[in-house]
This record gives C-alpha cells, sequence and structure tokens, in this order.
C-alpha cells in the first residue's frame, strides 16, 4: 500500500502547463480542474465515511441509548471499561472473530493459490474450467447461505443422504450443533472466498516473464524449484495485499453468519461486529455499540500495520 | 509498457467478430511451451475435484427450486415451477427484484461517474492534496461499512432518507468508491499520455480528447469495474436490511433473509428465491468473465 503512494504517477510533460502550448478548449483553468474532479468523490467521501468515523469516536465515549433517553450523556471511558471488564461476551466474539478470520484466510489463500496454478496452465477447456471455478466469486453471503441451509438443513440437506448410506443419523444438522457448526460455516464461506485469491493470483500470474522460466529450464530447475525461486517472490505483494484486503474483509463479514446462523447456536458463531449489530439493532444502546466500534477499528488499523512492517510489503521501492 | 499494449489489443479485439482472445485459452489456443507442461492428471484431477465442489451446491439449490415440494429425489424430475409462482407473486420477490435493480444501476453509475472523474485528477495531475487524498482512499479499504451503521442511520434519518432506496443507493456508491478510484485511475495510467497531447494538438479540448481517446482504451476496465460495483451492490444486505423498513422498499438479500427467518421454512420457496437472486449475477458474470482477469492485472495488484 505504502508503495503505491510513494510511487509518483508518471508526469505529465511540462509542455502543459508552459504558455504557448497547444491550443486546449478547457473550461476551468489547469490548476482548479483536479481539485473540481476529485470534489464529487472528496465530499461523499467525508460525508459518508469520515464523519460517520469521528462519529463513532465521538458515541463511545457517550451514553446514547434513544430509548433511554434519561441516562444519555458524557461517559468518559466507562464503555470501554465494561467492554473489557464485565462483558463476557466481547472476549468470547474477538476471540472467534480472530479464529474465523485465520482460518479462513489461510484456508483461502492455499486452496485460491492451488486453483490459479492450475487454471494457468494450458489445457483443453481452460476458458471453460475458469469461468465455472470462479463463478461463486460473484456469490452474495446471503444467497451462499440460502445454498448451505439447503445443503445442511436437517430433513433435505446432504445428512439424509449420507444417512441413507449409513453414514451419521437421520435429522441432524449440522448447523445447530455446536461441534459442527464451525466446520460448517468454515465450508460454506470457503466456497464463495476461494475464487477470489484465485482470481487475483491469476492475475498477477499472467505478469511472470516466461523468459525467467526459461531460463530456469535450461539450467535444469525442476518445475518444484520454478516455483518456489520464480513464482512464489513475483506472488509476493499480491498475496499480501490480497490476504490483508481478505482478512478485514472476513472480519466484517457479516452477511453470511447472520443469515446462516444468526450468531448461534448458543453465541458460538458470533463475530464481533455480530455483535455489535445486534447491540445496536436489539437494544439500541449505541454508546456501547460504538465503543466496540472504536474497538475494532483499533484492532484492525493496528494488525494491518503491524503485518504490512512484518510482511515488509513493497520494500524494494522504498 | 506492455500493459499498454495489452489493453490496446483487448480494445481491439473487443468487437464482436473478435477471435477467443489468448487469454481465455480455447482450444486453439495452447502452444506447449516446456515451462508449462504439468502431467495432464495433475491439472484433471484437482481440477475436476474443485469443480464437484463449485458445482454440487448450484445444482443442490436448482434442484430445489424445480422438483415438487416434498421431493427427495436426486434428479429434478418431474419439473414444476410452483416454486417460483409463490415466491415471485406470494413473496413480492417481483418488486424485490425491481428494487435491487434499481439499486444497483443507479449506484452502479453513480459510483462509475464520480470515480471516473476522481481517477482522471490522480492519474493526469499533480496536486497538493494529491498524496493525502489517495493516501485516505487507501485507508478507507479498512472501514467496514458494517461498523458504520449506527451512524449513517442517524446520517439518513436526518436526511429524511430512512425507507427510500436513496439511502441504499448512496451507501452502496460511497463505499464502492475508494477502490473503484484507485482502479480507474491504474487503467488511465495506462493509456499513453501522448495519445491525449495528440489530440489537443488537433485542437480537442481536454474533455473531448478524454472521451474519444482515453474512453474507448478504458473500456475493459470500465466493464470490470462498473460489473464489481454493479454485483456488489445488488449482493449487499446490510444496509438494505437497515436503512429500508418498508416491506415495499426491500431488496432481494433481505427478501431472501426473511425467507430463511421464517419459522418453517419452505425449501422450495427459498431455492426458487436464490435463482432469482443469482440470474442476474450470473448473467453480468458471464458477461465480465472475459476482462475480469485483465481489469485486475491491468490495475488492482500492480497498482
Amino acid at each position: 500500500m505504502a508503495s503505491a503512494v510513494a510511487k509518483s504517477p508518471p508526469q505529465p510533460p511540462p509542455r502543459r502547463r508552459t504558455p504557448g502550448a497547444p491550443r486546449r478548449r478547457t473550461g476551468a483553468s489547469p490548476r482548479r480542474l483536479p481539485y473540481l474532479l476529485i470534489a464529487p468523490a472528496g465530499l461523499l467521501m467525508v460525508g459518508f465515511i469520515a464523519y460517520p468515523v469521528i462519529s463513532v469516536f465521538y458515541y463511545s465515549l457517550r451514553h446514547y441509548n434513544p430509548t433511554k433517553p434519561w441516562r444519555n450523556g458524557w461517559a468518559g471511558f466507562e464503555n470501554f471499561v465494561t467492554a473489557f471488564t464485565e462483558d463476557p461476551q466481547f472476549w468470547q466474539t474477538l476471540g472467534f472473530s480472530l479464529q474465523w478470520v485465520a482460518v479462513e484466510v489461510v484456508l483461502q489463500l492455499l486452496l485460491g493459490l492451488g486453483l490459479a496454478l492450475i487454471v494457468n496452465q494450458t489445457f483443453i477447456g481452460r476458458a471453460m474450467a475458469r469461468a465455472l471455478v470462479f463463478s461463486p466469486w460473484a456469490v452474495s453471503g446471503v444467497l451462499t447461505s440460502t445454498i448451505w441451509l439447503l445443503i445442511f438443513n436437517s430433513q433435505t440437506g446432504i445428512t439424509r443422504y449420507l444417512a441413507d448410506m449409513g453414514i451419521g443419523s437421520y435429522g441432524t444438522s449440522w448447523l445447530s450443533d455446536t461441534s459442527t457448526v464451525f466446520p460448517a460455516v468454515v465450508v460454506a464461506e470457503l466456497w464463495r472466498g476461494v475464487p477470489f485469491f484465485a482470481i487475483l493470483i491469476l492475475a498477477d500470474l499472467q505478469s511472470v516473464s516466461k523468459d525467467l522460466y526459461e531460463a530456469a529450464e535450461v539450467d535444469g530447475a525442476s518445475r518444484f524449484r520454478q516455483f518456489f525461486h520464480i513464482t512464489l517472490p513475483h506472488l509476493k505483494d499480491a498475496i499480501i495485499l490480497s490476504t490483508l484486503l481478505r482478512a478485514v474483509w472476513e472480519f466484517n463479514n457479516v452477511d453470511l453468519l447472520y443469515t446462516l446462523t444468526g450468531g448461534g447456536p448458543a453465541g458460538e458463531t458470533t463475530t464481533l461486529p455480530l455483535r455489535i449489530a445486534s447491540i445496536a439493532v436489539d437494544s439500541h444502546d449505541f454508546g456501547y455499540a460504538s465503543a466496540l466500534t472504536s474497538i475494532a477499528f483499533v484492532i484492525l488499523l493496528f494488525c494491518s500495520m503491524v503485518y504490512l512492517r512484518l510482511s515488509k510489503f513493497g520494500g524494494q521501492d522504498k | 509498457m506492455s500493459t499498454t499494449q495489452h489493453l490496446n489489443r483487448e480494445a481491439d479485439t473487443a468487437g464482436p467478430t473478435a477471435p477467443a482472445s489468448t487469454l481465455t485459452g480455447g482450444p486453439r489456443a495452447p502452444k506447449r511451451r516446456p515451462w508449462d507442461e504439468a502431467p495432464r492428471w495433475q491439472i484433471y484431477v484437482p481440477l475436476g475435484l474443485y469443480l464437484l465442489f463449485t458445482l454440487i451446491p448450484f445444482y443442490w439449490m436448482l434442484l430445489f427450486a424445480i422438483r415438487p415440494a416434498g421431493s427427495t429425489s436426486l434428479l429434478p424430475w418431474p419439473i414444476t415451477f410452483e416454486h417460483f409462482d409463490k415466491v415471485w407473486t406470494e413473496r413480492s420477490f417481483a418488486l424485490f427484484f425491481q428494487n435491487s435493480v434499481i439499486v444497483g444501476v443507479l449506484s452502479m453509475l453513480m459510483t462509475t461517474l464520480v470515480a471516473l472523474a476522481g481517477g482522471y485528477a490522480l492519474a493526469r495531475f499533480d496536486f497538493k492534496i494529491k498524496r493525502g487524498f489517495m493516501l485516505a482512499l487507501l485507508c478507507s479499504q479498512f472501514i467496514p461499512g458494517a461498523l458504520m451503521l449506527v451512524p449513517l442511520f442517524q446520517i439518513f434519518a436526518n436526511l429524511q432518507m430512512i425507507n427510500s432506496l436513496g439511502s441504499v443507493i448512496i451507501a452502496e456508491a460511497v463505499f464502492q468508491l475508494p477502490l473503484s478510484m484507485i482502479l480507474i485511475s491504474g487503467f488511465i495510467k495506462n493509456v499513453p499520455y501522448s495519445l491525449e497531447e495528440a489530440a489537443w494538438v488537433d485542437g480537442c479540448g481536454r474533455f473531448r480528447a478524454f472521451c474519444a481517446v482515453v474512453l474507448p482504451l478504458l473500456r475493459p476496465g470500465l466493464i470490470a469495474v462498473g460489473s464489481f460495483a454493479f454485483v456488489h451492490s445488488w449482493n449487499h444486505f446490510l444496509f438494505a436490511l437497515m436503512f429500508l423498513s418498508n416491506q415495499d422498499k426491500q431488496t432481494i438479500p433481505v427478501g431472501l433473509a426473511t425467507l430463511m427467518g421464517a419459522d418453517s421454512v419452505d425449501l422450495g420457496a427459498l431455492a426458487a428465491g436464490g435463482v432469482i437472486a443469482a440470474l442476474p449475477v450470473v448473467i453480468v458474470f458471464a458477461f465480465i468473465q472475459k476482462w475480469l482477469v485483465t481489469g485486475f492485472s491491468a490495475g488492482a495488484v500492480k497498482g
């Protein structure tokens, strides 16, 4: 990320600003034009992203609950103290969030990398194969829930057919049993998430110089060594960036868990954002929800920075 | 610069009579090179297994949608459309579909236009706050819509936009903006500035030069970004759930969630609703698949 900022854009030739330049019939002066062009985006982002972020931090320091107006007022750090000391569910949901993110990102990356390497080969039917294996990428969280609810339901789901074959018993639902619910939701999210990595990695694979492989071939390097010494180093930045984006995204993934398990059974699959949403929606305790949101922000920011630093992302550009 | 040539070639071959591009492969493309050679089974066996994992869930949904209620057959026979009838009329998916189309198309247009203007400024000008603006764009990637629900709800309440599709359109567009703008500015950077200058020499203004020279070359990128935005807001659930409480304003994902949340889930109707939700996405996806990988390789990862 840092590299993208550090790199200066290809500079327009100075001719643009020198007097006597080619005739231009531009409406605004070149000095003001870029500001006019970014103004709509800038205003929208200030109004609907920056302002909400600031107000979250502000409300996190207040008691604010529209249904209990008599308690509203300045709270200082009380909301935070409550979260860290009096709310066991906070720690539980935080723990599950981390487990969820780690498992999903690692598995999605490994499967996505493998898939990208396979569909990067030349073989008959490749275009079709790519279209089919990438297709769940475009499927929504709610639709994923729909599909996997049909698969996991206890009467006509997959357990019925497995029971017909003598595996397991009739009438079990993997989504309502605390021992099977985690693998079940992980598989459902994998189904949708793997293509994201496969697409990004495949895009990057196509820019590896073929000469490198030819040279390695001449030197007698095995395909295995070619992968570790040419392919993987080339993919490094893409992998770092995509895992980071995906980790943030999975942390904030509410659609799938909300609709597939509702955070249950017994709160087993409640992530921190899911808990925040339910506090805001059910008990309208916006102050406390804002405090939890601020904590989530800080965690995300901190983890992202540590990750970028440790992985030395874009380091060679400095 | 090879990326630029790449873009040009894509634009050239994008016409209706274009031959299968090298990107999508196709049976005629393969020219075996030594470094490509993996034993065939190493390709087909894992690919086959993964295809099963991908396709069986789709088949499962389709099966439930077209076989009669109560049937447990694994083959969809006899075919019935009763579930579709039911979900389309009784469960008002016709209305949800219409709302989703409005939200999807308008937020896509808003995202693409605003991102195109901003992306052009970022690609072609140097100005004071540019670095800060880029940084803001990148940082906003880490700001989750899910955590912004409370303040956004208050903003839209103040604007009297709760229960109007406008709130969802704006929210979806805004959260798509940063990534779209980064992508589009990458695409624009790949178009040589000299092309625009040549058009100025020929007497075009900046705007006309942009429309005549740059825009056609941006086609693959814009299609990728626009489709991405459309699919995203078509699929997105949370904003519609929070900002639209009227039944007749809801979108398809909320309709599906309502079906799932019912005490006794009508699986046939749910599956039919799922098929309806998937159809536009499948169509868009089939259409952009060719550009998807190109679009990303040109803009996203390389910055």
